[in-house]
């Protein structure tokens, strides 16, 4: 499968990045020259092989159910680009 | 079927609606879901938050053990399939309620399959029947977005201290055919869940939400064509859901007839119900279809739930509202509705009919006493059971009295009044207090005859042939001895009457 | 000796027997630090008055008799991927410039408590991506053996301080190899422990289920000592192996007297390996002939899947893990477009940001992993590359049946020249080709020196254990350096 200029914009898109057209050329090249390469992957022969998504087998990791101290609001806003001691603010959300 | 004329076609209502219902359930554990902040509701904004919940780079989820329990729990007892292999998906987009820019929730392998719940309507309004389930499954919430303007600057606020909180998803399959069975299977769903003990089901405070699916089937030509997919949201209320199903409904038989644009044809709309217009609007269609892509969540590793858990957990299960109200009809001889009732109120109130009856109070009365009286005070005073502080013995002691016709029903409101008044006062005691005593039935017959000598106008309307008649002497004869009992006062009359005594 | 020549184990007893303070310790490597740092640009944060006070303090403690960590005292530095409460974490980023962590990560946490200076926070690719910290808003870090090389990435930093002696330990982050090749380049000692064994949390996510926090320093027995500190099970990571640490620098003497080595024949016999680099290898095998090891060759016959997997994997997790840097609730938020009327403020502020905040390997990893997830790819795409993964890990797990421990190239070349391959994408990915295998599998895997080019520049040779087998990893490659008479030997720069 190839990476079309289409792909890639509709891809910055979802992933809330601004291309400039020349970017959107740049950017297209490289991605295509890259998903070429890892296209090889299509060639093996994975039938009836599970997906391995840890690298190590655990499962039931749980927590108790208490409560334990976090943050301050000072703390939690103090990085914050804009806030207004309370909340955190963000342009508009609409629609 | 054979299309009739054009004309008969549009003068009948020959659709139906179709529900599927998304609620969204608000575990009551006591920390979130993947950290350990509180989930109390009503705190300062961004004052339950830490690195975990907030996003923070290097930051990492561990789950929460007993909102496993709590989902296992309602699964159960929805008939539901437990998945042995269950694990969490990334669901990801960009929203500022959502710190990390994707929710922790699952996809393909939900921990709840499948199950039912049955519903009726105790009027009548449908027939019994069962709603499927498609899933439940766990997904954390995100936090609270308020617009707020300032300075001509449209900003949103963000509140994060409900972002983590475990939220259990469930989906109906689209079985529900009126806004009154809509209603009914929500009413049904939150009792269970009360019941459970697993949410506070508290729509004011966001702990149940619900959105509803809703479209037509209608016949066409001996087929049946469905018209596209509305889901409809913010709904705060049951009745809202009821509102919205019936609006809607209409609205796409109107769009119908206008358009006949069928599913399939048309993408599903979304539509925010507005309560006080009593109408759906359409939302602003998002800018792109969303594609969340979804894909195992690297930093949680899945649970594995084997036989012996689900049997642990099932012989744990408490008492469902389904089987007590079968068992208080069967047990204690209750009228559906009756038993419906008491049910409905709650654990507590079930608990409080059976110990009443353990304590000898008879169960008809001791029902009609919670139903009419108790629960009517509580309601007008906001109090809790304990907080009314009218134990089963007392409520039993007073119904057994009045069962044995030591007191009649209408002097025994009276006997409550002054029991409640007087916490460890017993129905004996109030009894003597206010010099209640049965009336033998010779005093009786003196006071009837006299009543009749005083009425002879009454004694004319009832030969008349109006027997209510005698229910006019009922406040004379409490004057003259407020121990009469009004049924035995109007029994004699007519006897005395009947036989020609008078 | 000068505490430069000297191993962390080695400055550890003279500050056990009281012959020097950590304060003399840390003053000898801040100073070392101010004078050559601006020719190497490893370090990019560093706060002189911070660090001498923890010495002092750690001093203080030994003073009134406290029990302490071995390496009490013993300073170190810092890849500046790990969340610190008193120095900025950068994540070599604009996204995070001045970023101040309000927590400590386990590792940072678990070293402040064994009594640990900072030396500083060390550069990185940014996000932890790349090969050569070429991608560092802060610019690039030299190699100290040429400085017109790159120290190799991502925690070049940290591997480039150690060689130069400006810092006896340094931690770093492995997610396909960024441990191991700056080591290979720099000529140091660096691990990347079984995946789990070290906590996460703290850690910036590159991607989730291959990162993982390692040592760096010029002995095996350096790096034991650290792993004593920082390995072993934690709570607040749900991958964190559910285990106590065993005693790795305890147990470095318990070398087997036989052990069987194999050498992957897809490896030694590539193409693309440079013939001194093959030479050094087959020396340091011989070394460990001597040392009781019974080489043959065996096969992993997906090797050549490795490096495509990685770069499917790795950019669809780090696409979702750095979603979090949007400007909505910390770090970099850009300035609104000059009287812009949008539709969506929010989703251009969302679109600005996040295009000025990253560099464009991150941009491209994030582009590359979204579009591998996105509706219509993710079977062709990401499900199979688990697949592929498990495949991998399989030829691993029937190669241990035969062998115990893997030998062969760390890289397949040297340490290429500084903007090299920056144009290149796909030329720097093909560098990763011998390290990804252990990271996909989740391995232990070793690098240490084994050798020098003609010109001097480092070589260095992997060792690849069983999942778990870290103990025996690290006691054959202190057994190695103990066969060759290895010393901490910093690049002579003036």
């Amino acid at each position: 499968m190839s990476i079309s200029q289409a792909d890639v914009q509709r891809i910055a898109q979802l992933a809330r990045l601004q291309l400039s057209e020349a970017e959107l050329v740049a950017y297209s090249v490289q991605l295509r020259a890259i998903v070429s390469f890892v296209d090889q992957l299509q060639a093996v022969d994975t039938v009836g092989v599970e997906p391995m998504v840890h690298a190590i087998e655990l499962s039931n990791v749980l927590a108790a159910d208490e409560v334990r101290a976090g943050l301050s609001r000072g703390q939690a806003l103090a990085n914050s680009p804009d806030h207004d001691a309370e909340c955190f603010r963000v342009p508009a959300v609409l629609g | 079927m054979e299309a009739e004329s054009g004309t008969a076609l549009m003068n009948s209502i020959p659709y139906s609606v179709v529900i599927g219902l998304e609620v969204h359930v608000q575990l009551k554990t006591k920390s979130k879901l993947f950290c350990r902040c509180s989930t109390e509701f009503g705190r300062p904004p961004n004052t339950q938050v830490c690195p975990v919940c907030l996003g923070l780079p290097g930051a990492l989820p561990v789950l929460n053990k007993r909102a496993i329990e709590y989902a296992i729990r309602t699964g159960l007892s929805l008939n539901s399939q437990i998945a042995s292999f269950t694990k969490w998906d990334r669901k990801n987009y960009f929203y500022p309620d959502l710190p990390k820019g994707y929710q922790t929730s699952q996809f393909d392998l939900p921990i709840c399959s499948r199950g039912f719940l049955d519903i009726s309507d105790s009027k009548g309004a449908f027939e019994p029947k069962r709603i499927r389930f498609v899933r439940a499954h766990l997904e954390e919430d995100a936090g609270k977005s308020m617009h707020d303007e300032k300075a001509g600057k449209a900003d949103s606020r963000i509140d994060l201290n409900r972002a983590g909180t475990p939220l259990l998803e469930i989906v109906t399959e689209p079985d529900l055919r009126s806004p009154q069975e809509a209603r009914a299977f929500l009413t049904e769903l939150r009792l269970l869940l009360l019941y459970l003990d697993v949410s506070d089901c508290n729509m004011q405070e966001g702990s149940l939400r619900c959105d509803a699916n809703v479209n037509l089937h209608i016949p066409v030509e001996g087929k049946v064509v469905a018209t596209p997919i509305t889901e409809i949201k913010n709904l705060n209320s049951f009745r809202a859901v009821e509102r919205a199903v019936a609006y809607e409904s209409t609205r796409q038989w109107d769009q119908w007839k206008i358009d006949a644009v069928a599913l399939g044809q048309r993408p599903k709309q979304t539509r925010g119900w507005d309560d006080v217009q009593g109408v759906t609007i359409l939302q602003r269609e998002k800018e792109e279809s969303s594609d969340y892509r979804y894909f195992p969540c690297p930093d949680l590793v899945p649970v594995i739930l084997n036989q012996s858990d689900l049997t642990d957990a099932q012989a744990s299960l408490c008492e469902l509202p389904a089987a007590i109200r079968s068992r208080l009809v069967q047990q204690y001889e209750l009228k559906d509705y009756d038993s419906d009732v008491i049910v409905s109120q709650g654990k507590a109130i079930v608990d409080y009919f059976e110990q009443a009856v353990a304590s000898g109070g008879p169960a008809k009365r001791v029902s009609s006493w919670i139903q009419q009286d108790i629960l009517r005070l509580l309601n007008e005073r906001q109090q809790s059971l304990s907080e009314l502080g009218f134990s089963a013995e007392r409520l039993a002691d007073l119904t057994k009295a009045i069962e044995a016709g030591v007191v009649d029903t209408s002097r025994g409101k009276e006997v409550f009044a002054k029991m409640l008044d007087q916490p460890n006062l017993s129905a004996q005691a109030a009894i003597e207090a206010l010099g209640i005593k049965s009336v033998g039935e010779d005093e009786l017959m003196v006071l009837c005859r006299q009543l009749l000598t005083d009425n002879s106008k009454v004694i004319a309307e009832y030969r008349g042939g109006n027997p209510k008649a005698l229910a006019t002497l009922i406040g004379q004869a409490k004057k003259k001895n407020p121990n009469a009992d009004p049924r035995k006062v109007q029994e004699i009359c007519k006897q005395l009457i009947d036989s020609g005594a008078v | 000796m000068e505490l430069h020549l000297a191993s962390a184990a080695e400055i550890s007893r003279q500050l056990v027997t009281k012959q020097i303070s950590a304060k003399e310790v840390v003053h000898h490597f801040l100073s070392r630090i101010s004078r050559l740092d601006a020719g190497l640009n490893a370090f990019v944060h560093i706060d002189t008055e911070l660090s001498l006070h923890q010495a002092e303090q750690i001093d203080n403690r030994r003073a009134s008799g406290d029990a302490l960590n071995p390496l009490a005292g013993v300073p170190i530095a810092i890849k500046d991927l790990l969340c610190t409460t008193d120095m900025p974490t950068t994540c070599g980023s604009r996204f995070c410039a001045g970023y101040m962590s309000p927590y400590d990560g386990t590792v940072i946490a678990r070293m402040r408590a064994a009594g640990m200076p900072w030396l500083g926070k060390t550069n990185l690719d940014e996000f932890a991506m790349g090969g050569s910290t070429e991608t560092s808003i802060f610019g690039a870090t030299r190699n100290p053996w040429d400085v017109g090389r790159t120290s190799g990435g991502s925690s070049g930093g940290s591997a480039a301080c150690v060689a130069a002696g400006l810092a006896p330990l340094a931690i770093g982050t492995d997610t396909g190899g960024s441990i191991r090749q700056p080591a290979a380049f720099c000529g140091v000692s660096g691990f990347k422990p079984t995946y789990g064994s070290v906590s996460r949390y703290g850690v910036v996510a590159y991607a989730s289920s291959l990162d993982q926090v390692g040592p760096m320093a010029h002995t095996v027995e350096d790096l034991a000592l650290a792993m004593d500190v920082i390995s072993g099970h934690d709570p607040l990571d749900s991958t964190s192996l559910p285990r106590v640490a065993p005693g790795y620098a305890a147990g470095l003497s318990q070398t087997p007297l036989r052990f069987r080595v194999g050498v992957v024949r897809e490896q030694i016999e590539s193409e693309g390996l440079n013939p001194e680099v093959r030479a050094a290898i087959v020396n340091a095998l011989s070394v460990l002939k001597d040392c009781g090891g019974e080489v043959r060759e065996i096969s992993l016959p997906h090797s050549k899947s490795w490096v495509p997997a990685y770069y499917v994997i790795a950019p669809c997790e780090a696409s979702s893990n750095l979603s979090r840097f949007d400007g909505a609730h910390f770090g970099f938020r850009a300035a609104s477009g000059d009287g812009e009327k949008s539709s969506s403020p929010l989703v251009d502020m969302y679109s600005r940001t996040r295009s000025q905040g990253f560099g464009a390997e991150v941009k491209r990893r994030i582009m590359l992993g979204t579009y591998a997830l996105s509706a219509g790819y993710y079977d062709a795409y990401y499900l199979k590359a688990l697949q592929v993964r498990r495949l991998i890990r399989h030829d691993f797990d029937l190669a241990f049946q035969d062998v115990d421990l893997l030998v062969g190239p760390v890289t397949p070349n040297v340490a290429f020249r500084l903007g090299e391959k920056v144009d290149d994408p796909l030329q720097m990915y093909l560098e990763d080709l011998y390290t990804v295998g252990a990271n996909l599998a989740g391995l232990p895997a070793l690098a240490i020196p084994c050798g020098r080019s003609q010109a001097g520049l480092p070589i260095g040779v992997q060792l690849q254990g069983k999942p778990l087998d870290d103990a025996f990893v690290l006691q054959i490659g202190h057994r190695y350096q103990q066969a060759i008479g290895w010393r901490p030997s910093p690049a002579p720069l003036s």
